[in-house]
């Protein structure tokens, strides 16, 4: 009697639970769309999607409550580590994160996020830098780099107008408060899985009570950058890797248990 | 052997953005030029004669848009009594 081995075929990659079966109203390549799904699927792996709330800031992701298939709320420009604050402070059971923009984060919003990570909330903050505001037409951001064309830095954005792009990573580790602070990029499958990590991470200091906890990503902006979505995944690594190098910024002592069991 | 896979792409949630292809080692997506979908964007297409896909599933960590599903052909663990004739 011969015996044939059969196969049958496994899915080995589908919709995280964590994020809701919709369609989303981002731009083509827009890699807004990224950084929602590795978030969905860290919080698919920590078990924790029933008891998560997500608190969505002003810009592109202004309707990320609808796509993430957890609680949500939405807070005004700049103001979602406050609500965060409260939301987290009356259900510390709860699994609490911000998603914001560089805009959001790094403008209007620059104070909410400091004094969130000097009062060590139990926060967590995904931090989506594509160095310019995406929603209301392509102006210059804190993180607009030096040289780049934005619709109010047309010619480029100067150093002796406009100063230095803001560099929140590094701004936000020197803070006491602050458990785990990092830097990853979107621009290919190898940095978006490394991402996921630092995210995981991230979300298990929230698990273990450390403090406040950070992920920036270095994300594109096709349609404002006006390139194409390929185009911009370059971009990001020739020019916006340089300025702002990728790593950890700051892994609080109780963390470094934990990047071990992720 | 190489590992053996394929992938259905949503069309509809498709945005035609080429990333998936960008990502695909094999080079077998392919943006659709004689249609598009109801959005208006030319969707990702798996152009797979030779069946040369392995299910790594690069190209679905690289959409944005989460429309891409992978599956891979593994071992099966019940061997059936028919695979004997
Ligand atoms: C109080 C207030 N000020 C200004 C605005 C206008 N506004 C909307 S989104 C935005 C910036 C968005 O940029 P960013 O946070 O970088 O997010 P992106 O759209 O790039 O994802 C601004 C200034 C507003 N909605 N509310
Ligand atoms: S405007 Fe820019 S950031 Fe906003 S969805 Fe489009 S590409 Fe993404
Ligand atoms: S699973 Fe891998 S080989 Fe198959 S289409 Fe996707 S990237 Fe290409
Ligand atoms: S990456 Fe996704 S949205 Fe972009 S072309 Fe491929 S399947 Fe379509």
């Amino acid at each position: 009697m011969t015996s044939a081995v059969m196969v049958e075929e496994k899915v080995v990659y589908e919709r995280p639970e964590s994020l809701a079966d919709v369609a989303t109203h981002y731009c083509p390549g827009c890699t807004h769309g990224i950084a929602h799904r590795i978030v969905a699927e860290v919080l698919d792996e920590l078990g924790v999607r029933d008891r998560t709330i997500g608190v969505s800031p002003v810009g592109c992701a202004v309707l990320a409550y609808k796509y993430f298939n957890t609680d949500g709320a939405e807070a005004a420009h700049g103001r979602a580590p406050a609500m965060a604050t409260g939301i987290k402070r009356v259900m510390p059971d709860h699994v609490v994160f911000t998603y914001q923009g560089d805009g959001d984060l790094a403008a209007i919003g620059i104070a909410e996020i400091i004094h969130a990570a000097t009062r060590g909330e139990n926060i967590t903050t995904i931090f989506v830098n594509n160095a310019i505001y995406g929603m209301t037409g392509g102006q210059m951001a804190p993180t607009t780099l030096i040289g780049q064309e934005t619709t109010s830095s047309p010619g480029g954005r100067s150093q002796t107008l406009t100063g230095f792009p803001v560099r929140m990573a590094e701004l936000m580790a020197g803070i006491t408060g602050s458990a785990y602070i990092a830097r990853r990029s979107l621009h290919n499958v190898k940095e978006i899985n490394t991402a996921k990590r630092a995210i995981k991470t991230a979300f298990l200091a929230q698990l273990n009570g450390l403090g406040f906890s950070m992920v920036e990503l270095l994300s594109t902006c096709p349609t404002n950058w006006k390139v194409s979505p390929a185009e911009a995944l370059a971009w990001v690594e020739s020019d916006m890797v340089p300025y702002y190098p990728l790593g950890d910024y700051k892994v609080a002592e109780e963390v470094k248990p934990l990047m071990k069991r992720r | 052997m190489a590992a053996k896979g394929r992938i259905e792409i949503n069309e509809e949630r498709c945005k035609g953005c080429t990333l998936c292809a960008l990502a695909c080692p094999q080079t077998i997506i392919e943006m659709a030029t004689d249609r598009v979908n109801a959005k208006g964007y030319y969707p990702a297409l798996l152009v797979d004669p030779d069946v040369k896909c392995t299910g790594c599933a690069l190209c679905a960590v690289a959409c944005p848009d989460v429309c891409i599903t992978v599956y891979r052909q593994v071992p099966s663990k019940t061997r059936r009594a028919e695979a004997a004739v």
